[in-house]
């Protein structure tokens, strides 16, 4: 079934016109049933399993189970996603654990500056984009 | 007609795609657009923070040259696709990726990315190309770029609305038409220049999974041709349509080898313990130059593996258990060093699946595998279409300026029709671009497409009754299910229409069966090709049959078209090349060998929209003198 959502966590994202998971799929799967409030995943044979709305869901609401054409039932891999880094629990259908914590990202989030504060430039017709030739660290770009 | 209101949106740079190469594109033209007055509109079918094929995030930067630690230099780069492409690459493409795809990576470091360093500070290399690098959060941390740099030049980002139809002025392209997938709205997007950078085509060919797990495609299923079917649509030459690639991944859950092979050194064996690459070496002779020399070019290794399966040699496998055992023994005096060292890789092994195939983790938790216990199948995905790795699939485009090429005739990457422009999977024979190289991939466009605009930039004229013709067009699947549902008690089984899924399965036969697909064990042949193109005639007809529900299945009825016209843009292009000259990619059987006196050459088609026809033309290799 990959992404499914658990009927008793889910809140529908207390009732606005889309839920985090609808706005995140980047295949259009998740759809909110707006008579029970719940969302639910459309189309599993089309899902990626990518997890984008395990990760983003602020109820934690969702989960996968592994597509049945090859995987056997009783194993998951649950994300704990921060703003620095992710937890992950893979489960093994013996019941046995691993967890894992990864680092995501070194910037406060929102923060990126397109230019990175390299020096810029206004020559349109030179061969250097906006940030070059000092964000390739070179003096000029290389040519042939 | 179904009754949509039409937003009309003007704007001078239209981007159309949401991925590495749009965001490339939007954060290098926006700093330009900004000092020249001009407006920046993204248009994305899904969420800028989560679209593309990095979504789900990626565990390596599989491009960066490291030009100023003199580690590589861009003619390097040049040679090593040149050899992986079996000679045929787009170099003065590639040159250009590579010069700017440094400072590309460098960027990405200070927006947030985690790039692993050594005690020194050096990046760490996975392989000579490769960097390593925390990125659940890689296209989030990209997007951001993106987004801050459009909101600084006062553009827009539309989410969520599906791109269909180019408009077209004779061979200019001035604008799209789609429809959003969350309200019951058309949109008309006028502009002075274009980009497209909408993917690559992932589902053309029927994969290995049928059931729940369809989906579980290496390349993203919503990649669906959008990039190949608007280019062809407006009149574009394409190259490489039969350059289609196909990687060997972890079976079924196809999770990355590359931490196996390159981290740890592993073997792939088949079942009977022969290792295909020393046992079939003396088949390399055959595809010499590009056999002889290393790297030996992915099709070339993967085809190996499949003359062991086709000879009932299989299951392939990774032989992980063996590798580690090896690292064991390096260790054998050292058991704290050996456990140290194991956890390390154990974790990187593990963050090389969870970052960008979490199904391939799940599966080997579900399957209780422990890697130094037991081996792990392999095997070769379903055919994909995209730019980057060793497929070549795009648009021909100009080449850069600076360089004395055959391949000129307008701005750096743009379509040999005017005003539009390419990137990313969406233009062609510039391989192994991947994740960061469609990034500076995307910035060379965003730059050239503004100076396209400050230079020659017009006003779009737009032929009212064509847009109305075409609006038509993309709601008729509405219209025709609306009309007609009531005819059978049964409304998904109608003989008046076709819904979206039973389109896509019919496509899927045809090039599984008929074009080189995983059924055919990827060999084709000039008799199966035109069976497959008598079959695609009646599949044509029946794409103006087909009916949507609802938004969501217009969304799947409009991707489904565009994988056909991928499909058939390759199936035409594998019949003109009579030779084969990517085994393991696919075999044309009746013409088995490569010819390097008649086919050392781009097989580019052109489909003309005024009327109809496709022209197929051969196009010269170009070297880079000296290199």
């Amino acid at each position: 079934m990959p992404s499914f959502v658990i009927a008793e966590k889910c809140d529908g994202c207390k009732g606005q016109d889309k839920t985090a998971c609808m706005y995140i799929c980047p295949n259009d799967l998740m759809f909110l049933d707006m008579e029970k409030m719940k969302a639910y995943n459309r189309d599993p044979s089309m899902c990626w399993e990518c997890q984008c709305c395990v990760k983003i869901c602020p109820q934690q609401a969702m989960d996968v189970r592994g597509y049945s054409d090859f995987i056997p039932l009783g194993a998951s891999c649950v994300p704990l996603r921060g703003s620095e880094d992710i937890m992950w629990t893979v489960k093994f259908r013996d019941g046995s654990l691993k967890r894992f914590k990864f680092p995501i990202r070194t910037t406060e989030e929102g923060s990126a500056d397109p230019l990175g504060g390299f020096a810029t430039h206004d020559d349109l017709n030179s061969q250097a984009l906006a940030t070059e030739p000092e964000s390739l660290g070179l003096d000029a770009v290389p040519t042939v | 007609m179904a009754n949509f209101e039409t937003v009309e949106v003007s704007t001078d740079l239209l981007i159309l795609g949401g991925g590495f190469s749009a965001c490339g594109v939007a954060t290098e033209a926006a700093y330009w657009a900004k000092k020249n007055g001009l407006k920046v509109t993204l248009v994305d079918k899904a969420a800028l923070d989560r679209s593309g094929a990095v979504a789900m995030g990626l565990s390596a930067i599989n491009q960066y040259i490291g030009i100023k630690d003199g580690e590589n230099t861009c003619e390097d780069y040049v040679r090593y696709v040149r050899q992986d492409l079996m000679g045929i690459s787009r170099e003065d493409l590639v040159y250009n990726i590579a010069r700017h795809v440094d400072s590309t990576v460098h960027l990405f470091e200070k927006w947030g990315l985690k790039i692993w360093t050594d005690e020194e500070g050096k990046y760490v290399h996975e392989g000579r190309w490769q960097l390593m690098i925390n990125g659940e959060s890689y296209k989030i941390i990209i997007a951001e770029a993106a987004k801050n740099a459009i909101a600084d030049a006062g553009g827009e980002i539309f989410e969520r609305v599906f791109i269909v139809e180019p408009l077209l002025d004779g061979n200019k392209c001035v604008g799209a038409v789609g429809f959003s997938t969350r309200e019951e709205k058309i949109y008309v997007f006028k502009a002075k220049a274009t980009v497209a950078t909408m993917g690559g085509a992932v589902h053309v060919f029927r994969p290995r999974s049928v059931g729940e797990g369809f989906g579980r495609s290496w390349y993203p299923p919503f990649n669906t041709g959008s990039s190949a079917y608007f280019t062809i649509k407006a009149g574009a030459e394409m190259t490489c349509q039969e350059v289609r690639f196909i990687p060997v991944r972890f079976k079924d859950a196809y999770g990355p080898v590359g931490a196996w092979f390159l981290l740890f050194k592993s073997r792939a064996i088949s079942a009977e313990g022969g290792e295909y690459m020393v046992v079939r070496k003396e088949e390399l002779n055959n595809w010499a130059p590009y056999g002889l020399a290393k790297p030996i070019p992915a099709n070339l290794r993967n085809y190996l593996g499949m003359l062991d399966v086709d000879a009932g040699l299989g299951p392939l496998y990774m032989e992980t258990a063996e590798a580690i055992n090896k690292i064991a023994d390096e260790y054998k005096d050292d058991p704290k060093g050996y456990k140290k060292k194991m956890k390390e890789l154990e974790s990187e092994a593990w963050e090389d699946f969870l970052d960008m195939t979490i199904s391939q983790a799940h599966l080997w938790a579900a399957l209780n595998v422990k890697p130094e216990e037991k081996h792990s199948e392999i095997a070769a995905c379903e055919p994909y279409f995209i730019g980057s790795h060793s497929g070549a699939s795009g648009a021909w485009v100009s080449g850069p300026e600076d360089m004395d090429t055959p391949y000129k005739w307008g701005y750096v990457n743009m379509c040999t029709v005017d005003g539009l422009f390419a990137a990313g999977d969406a233009s062609g024979a510039s391989s192994h671009k991947f994740s960061s190289g469609s990034h500076a991939e995307g910035r060379i466009v965003g730059k050239a497409a503004i100076k396209y605009i400050v230079e020659k930039g017009e006003e779009p004229t737009l032929d009212a009754a064509k847009v109305d013709e075409i609006k038509a067009k993309i709601l008729a699947p509405l219209d025709r299910h609306q009309e007609f549902c009531n005819e059978t008690t049964d409304p998904d089984i109608n003989p008046n229409y076709l819904l979206w899924r039973q389109f896509m399965d019919r496509l899927q036969k045809i090039m599984d069966e008929y074009a080189g697909g995983v059924t055919a064990a990827f060999k084709t042949s000039k008799a199966n090709l035109e069976r497959a193109m008598e079959l695609f005639v009646y599949l044509k007809e029946d794409s103006e049959k087909l009916a949507a529900t609802d938004i969501y299945s217009l969304e799947r009825v409009w991707e489904n078209i565009h994988r056909m016209w991928q499909g058939e843009a390759h199936v035409r292009t594998m019949l003109f090349r009579e030779e084969t000259r990517w085994p393991g990619y696919y075999f044309r059987a009746d013409t088995p060998k490569m010819d390097e006196e008649n086919w050392h050459c781009f097989a580019n088609c052109r489909y003309d929209p005024a009327t109809g026809e496709w022209e197929m033309s051969k196009k010269d290799v170009w070297n880079i003198p000296g290199v």
